[in-house]
């Protein structure tokens, strides 16, 4: 059996999709392991699957707290959030001009 | 007896009476990290000189000033008559993927070198309450991406120290090398696909994945937000159990986290084993490895040793009045890596777009031409190469013409097993088992470098543990035995949803059965060295 393989122009497109930047060398390690990983894949292509089997997002049955009440609450000290960021401007991020924008 | 040999229910009853102060405590434990740990992980760590190769490198940050307070706030409060928590003086470790509060929390990742979160994850709180002291944070597999810790940013990455030439597992691996090395007691961990499970088994110590949902996920960063668990590891299997009672509960801030009540897991484990029944699968004697040309799984054994552990452990408890029930089916088990390559990376990619050198963390020092610039300069510096991987291979798995034949296709396998498991557990089934026993890995601890690079056969060392995950069923890793190198040997118990008051009282019959086996009164390198000084 032939398997799929992921071609160096989609690898480039994802690069892209994925907002990074490679070396030569590091594209092509990284290809290499995303077409051994998908070695791997490809055999779920050949499980059998139960007629009436449903995808299921997790494995158990969630029995979860559920989402609090859509209630805005303020953050008691937003200064230590805008503390970590690499640049502020006015209480805000801030960050380069968005590509023709201007 | 040092006191660092203590375990966690005896330094805190010893604490709770007044016996022994939690400052004597964290002072030896502080002595310890500073005789075997060496040099923390940093990002700019050079070469290493022959007595640094020897030491664990668990830690990549001691938090002394505020472990020093929490102890003075124990001792205040056993000094007033008040409750000083079932953690009492207890020394802890946290994997560097939890935030605390002010402290610097990197996930080991170049992208978050200098980030202090403004919060403290919900297991970090409630171990806090608890009146354990946080030492420090421990290093990891950069974003928990790994199985041995070697791709961590913060170098050097953690050693086994059991053999410090060889990987303490991962990603969980300064953590259950921190356990192991006697630097503390307990530590917090996280368990996606075998975490937790797999460096406890090659660290030799007790690793514990909660059901899906037991222990709040709010201030973890997430990897797989369907599939992580925090989780406790410690040396004994009493200590993973009050660990859980610390952590184990419902959180207004996680909104997956379970509302099915906690039980008091310390107080069940002395139930024993006696009609317990306990199962065998022949779906977990073997690896399924592909051929990289076909597709195909290959079948693998297993080392020799841990599958003599296995059916030992089996004979102690049927020794004990367990009953053993052989040939389980779980015969999805074989699928379950391929399906977590295909779960785990789609919701990694999504989960890691929000690291953009805007908000917090690592921005790219290169003068950029305008945003987008900025942010891809910022990801291809900040992030490591597994990073990189497992967020291109989560697009494309995820991405438009390919989602049905994969993405869609793994969520139904994993459906299939949690099928094969509601089978083997259903009280009204041909099996109607308590828990399943396998091997927590296929083979011990493996050398530094020496798979590394090779990302699927990594992950394939989580094949015995990822099914549980994708299930969404508690486990907890013991040990089970030394193999011919004195390198440990990990079994793992499975149980039902909720369950874990039934793995641990499996684990805790196996321990107690077993504390006269020979293999016991050995010690990991790093402490007989630590001896013959």
């Amino acid at each position: 059996m032939s398997i799929s393989k992921i071609s160096p122009e989609l690898f480039q497109k994802l690069v892209g999709l994925a907002a990074l930047e490679l070396t030569d060398e590091e594209s092509a390690y990284l290809l290499t392991e995303m077409n051994h990983q998908l070695s791997s894949v490809n055999a779920l292509l050949q499980v059998p699957l139960d007629a009436d089997i449903q995808p299921t997002l997790h494995g158990i049955q969630c029995q979860g707290a559920g989402p609090r009440a859509d209630v805005w609450q303020p953050f008691p000290t937003p200064s230590e959030i805008l503390a970590g960021a690499p640049e502020t401007e006015a209480g805000m991020f801030a960050v380069p001009d968005v590509k023709g924008a201007k | 007896m040092s006191l660092n040999q203590l375990s966690a229910l005896e330094v805190a009853a010893h604490v709770r009476s007044g016996e022994l102060s939690a400052r004597e405590v964290l002072e030896a434990s502080l002595a310890q990290i500073h005789a075997v740990d060496g040099v923390p992980g940093s990002l700019d760590q050079k070469s290493l000189d022959p007595a640094e190769e020897q030491k664990v490198h668990a830690f990549i940050r001691l938090t002394e000033d505020l472990a020093h307070r929490q102890a003075e706030e124990v001792d205040r409060k056993i000094s007033a008559g008040e409750d000083p928590g079932i953690l009492a003086g207890v020394p802890v470790s946290i994997k560097d993927i939890f935030t605390l509060q002010g402290v610097e929390t990197t996930a080991a990742s170049r992208i978050l070198y200098n980030f202090k979160p403004p919060y403290t994850a919900t297991p970090v709180q409630k171990l806090i309450e608890a009146g354990a002291l946080i030492l420090g944070k421990v290093n990891l597999d950069e974003f928990t991406f790994g199985s041995s810790s070697e791709s961590s940013a913060f170098k050097p990455a953690p050693n086994n120290p059991w053999e410090t030439s060889h990987v303490p597992g991962g990603s969980s691996g300064g953590s259950t090398a921190s356990v192991a090395a006697e630097e503390v007691a307990l530590s917090l961990g996280t368990d996606t696909g075998g975490s937790i499970r797999q460096p406890a088994a090659f660290c030799g110590v007790v690793g514990l994945k909660p059901t899906y949902g037991r222990v709040s996920r709010y201030g973890l960063m997430a990897f797989s937000s369907s599939l992580d668990c925090p989780g406790p590891i410690a040396r004994t299997v009493s200590d993973a159990a009050l660990m859980l009672q610390a952590i184990a509960g419902t959180d207004p801030k996680d909104s997956t986290s379970s509302v099915v009540p906690t039980s008091n897991y310390l107080e069940s484990l002395k139930e024993g084993v006696k009609g317990l029944r306990v199962g065998l699968s022949p779906d977990y004697t073997h690896l399924f490895y592909p051929d990289f040309e076909t597709g195909e799984l290959g079948i693998e054994s297993i080392q020799k040793e841990i599958s003599e552990s296995v059916l030992h452990a089996a004979s102690v408890l049927a020794d004990l009045g367990a009953e053993i029930v052989e040939n389980v089916p779980l015969p999805n088990a074989k699928y379950s890596i391929p399906t977590y390559f295909v779960v785990s990376r789609v919701e990694a990619a999504s989960n890691l777009h929000r690291f953009d050198g805007v908000k917090y963390g690592y921005r790219t020092p290169v003068e950029v031409e305008d945003l987008q610039d900025l942010i891809r300069r910022t990801r291809a510096e900040g992030f490591g190469s597994e990073a990189k991987l497992r967020i291109l291979m989560g697009m494309y798995l995820s991405s438009e013409g390919f989602a049905a034949n994969y993405y869609q296709r793994a969520l139904k396998v994993r459906a299939m097993i949690r099928r094969d498991f509601d089978r083997a557990f259903d009280p009204h089934g041909e099996y109607r088992l308590d828990v399943v026993l396998t091997p927590t890995t296929a083979t011990t601890a493996f050398k530094r470098n020496d798979i590394f690079g090779n990302t699927v056969r990594m992950q394939y060392s989580d094949q015995m543990t990822v099914s549980a995950n994708h299930a969404g069923l508690p486990a907890v890793s013991v040990p089970g035995g030394l193999d011919a190198d004195n390198l440990p040997i990990g079994i793992q118990f499975i149980g039902p949803d909720f369950r874990e008051d039934l793995i641990l009282r499996a684990g805790y019959a196996y321990e107690q059965a077993t504390l006269d086996e020979a293999w016991r009164a050995v010690r990991p390198a790093v402490l007989r060295q630590e001896v013959a000084k």
